[in-house]
């Protein structure tokens, strides 16, 4: 038979968000279920070499794999409330029952039935089509950072990047850092989305960030052997300038979408949002779905960043460990809402203040 | 968008901006040690600089998305903002360090770590080479393989040297 277990709070998804949901929910006392499908906690800030952003209490400065290792610690603390499930995918749900299933490595499955659910899946990498982009050496920007960050396998010996965005600019630094060869960031927009400072950094190092500038097509027989990108004008067509350029990987760093497909099944109300990057959960300040046991953090509610991640996840283990009726302290629901509002409140918040308005629902009609 | 305007978007400081500004040269030409110049013209959600600085020279943010403002007299070119800024855009120019010569001290985070003595090209902000300079000392001030590279070179450059590559 296959095996069955209860829980009071599952987590799925051992990222930021979920660290800290679980940290914060296991801290009140609840008993915390949390399943990564990886091999290892952390999520996305094991992959993360650089320093972070934000403010002192978001561990700004810290490089992302150790702020893991803190979140972790701070797991610790209440390990006797916490069962971590590694290698574990959460499958699917049955909303009849309130069942999940679960595939525990290649061969065990397991169901889970918890009291109280919080997802924080993270998010999926988006990919863009050109011509011959099935050949060998086109790659996610993710994949390139668990190849070198994880495995210490560098991809090849000189990059195009795509994306100009904190990803592009991010994994572009890090391929250098691994002694690979950047050979140019092109970005369609006029401008360098991620932060001006992590452009300057590679500028720095003699690589060419090209605004308006777009691949069309990749080159190569077996495996890529270059790409030939184009200018484009102001309404993104094309001008008829392109240029060719030498490298043996392409590197797609063109976004994020958050991964809601457990949030659907749980007939959470959705909606489509560009400034949080597609589809996701509607919310109240709690971060309480329309789905009274189900809670959301981090990019699964909106590509954002750790740092609103791990207070996300704060606020989520907060209000579902009180949805128990375990004694919590209310003072942080507000504190948290305070350090929420100052990461938000810049000019490159905007566009999160903006998409987040359109899902936050003051309360649900029960 | 003119030519300048496109040149900073793609992250090229091009003339000071607000978070981006030199030292008053009446205080930075014979200041010992150096002074900081901060090199951060985006409002950003961001701020250990300032929780880093030991003496208060980055001023505390009313908004953690404020640009970094500097008291220059506080400043001692320690260095440590710039091991600890996530961005690398925290410098210490000690213009003081000898006749032609200033001393810059410049985070670095790439391989190999060079050592003092050598010799290695200095940067501009697009990469150019514009100088030799000289290892004059090596510091990882937060144990966290951040160093700061201090490197003599042409005074005249202070306003443009802001990274090394090593040369093998
Ligand atoms: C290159 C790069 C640089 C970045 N730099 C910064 C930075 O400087 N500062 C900053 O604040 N942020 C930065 N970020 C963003 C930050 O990493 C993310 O916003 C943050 O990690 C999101 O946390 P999360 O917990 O929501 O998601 P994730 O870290 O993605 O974690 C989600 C986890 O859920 C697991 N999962 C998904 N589906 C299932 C399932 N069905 N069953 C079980 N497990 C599942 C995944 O395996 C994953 O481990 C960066 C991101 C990238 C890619
Ligand atoms: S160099 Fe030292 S004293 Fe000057 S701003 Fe940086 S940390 Fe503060
Ligand atoms: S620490 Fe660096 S990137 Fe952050 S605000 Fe200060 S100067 Fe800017």
């Amino acid at each position: 038979m296959m095996k069955e277990t209860t829980t009071d709070i599952l987590v799925i998804g051992g990222g930021a968000a979920g660290l800290s949901a679980a940290a914060e929910a296991s801290s009140s006392g609840a008993k915390v279920t949390v399943v990564e499908s990886d091999l290892h906690l952390g999520g996305q800030l094991v992959k993360q070499t650089h320093k972070f952003f934000g403010s002192k209490d978001e561990y700004a400065g810290t490089r992302g794999y150790k702020i893991a290792d803190i979140l972790l610690d701070e797991i610790k603390q209440n390990e006797k409330n916490v069962d971590v499930m590694t290698n574990t995918t959460i499958t699917g749900y049955y909303i009849e029952d309130g069942m999940f299933t679960a595939m525990r490595g290649e061969e065990s499955y397991i169901r889970i039935k918890p009291k109280k659910t919080i997802v924080a899946t993270g998010a999926q990498e988006r990919l863009i089509p050109f011509p011959n982009n099935d050949i060998p050496g086109v790659y996610g920007a993710g994949a390139v950072q668990t190849l070198m960050n994880v495995y210490g396998v560098t991809p090849g010996h000189r990059v195009l990047m795509i994306g100009a965005g904190n990803i592009g600019l991010i994994v572009s630094y890090q391929l250098m850092q691994a002694g690979v060869e950047v050979a140019a960031v092109v970005e369609a927009m006029p401008k360098v989305g991620g932060y001006w400072v992590h452009a300057a950094k590679i500028r720095r190092m003699g690589v060419p960030i090209l605004l308006r500038h777009s691949i069309k097509e990749a080159l190569g027989d077996r495996v890529i052997d270059g790409a030939v990108i184009m200018e484009l004008d102001d309404k993104f067509a094309p001008t008829g300038a392109e240029r060719k350029i030498d490298c043996d990987v392409i590197c797609l760093a063109v976004g994020l979408t958050p991964t809601t497909e457990i949030l659907s099944q749980a007939g959470c109300d959705m909606r489509y949002v560009p400034q949080l990057c597609g589809f996701v959960a509607l919310r109240d300040r709690t971060m309480r779905t329309s789905n009274p046991d189900f809670w959301s953090a981090g990019d699964a509610t909106g590509i954002e960043e750790a740092s609103a991640a791990m207070v996300e996840g704060r606020i989520a283990g907060l209000c579902a460990a009180r949805s128990l009726g375990l004694p919590v302290k209310s003072d942080r629901f507000d504190e948290y809402w305070s350090r929420l509002d100052h990461l938000r409140a810049g000019e490159v918040g905007e566009k999160i203040r903006a998409g987040v308005a359109k899902v936050m629902r003051d309360r649900w009609e029960d | 968008m003119n030519e300048n305007e496109m040149l900073f978007s793609s992250g090229v400081l091009t003339g000071e901006r607000k978070g981006a500004v030199s030292p008053p040269e009446s205080l930075w030409n014979d200041k010992k040690g150096g002074l900081v110049v901060v090199e951060c013209p985006q409002r950003i959600p961001c701020n250990p600089c300032n929780t880093s600085c030991p003496v208060g020279a980055i001023k505390t943010f009313a908004d953690i998305n404020d640009t970094p403002e500097i008291d220059y007299s506080k400043c001692t070119g320690c260095a440590i903002c710039a091991a600890v800024c996530p961005g690398l855009a925290c410098f210490v120019i000690d213009l003081s360090f000898s006749p032609d010569k200033a001393l810059y001290k410049l985070p670095y985070e790439m391989l190999p770590v060079p050592s003092k003595g050598d010799s290695v090209d200095c940067l501009g902000r697009t990469g150019e080479v514009l100088a030799k300079g000289t290892v004059e000392a090596v510091t990882e001030p937060k144990r966290d393989r951040t160093h700061v590279v201090h490197v003599s070179a042409p005074k005249e450059l202070a306003r443009d040297i802001r990274a090394i590559r090593v040369v093998k």
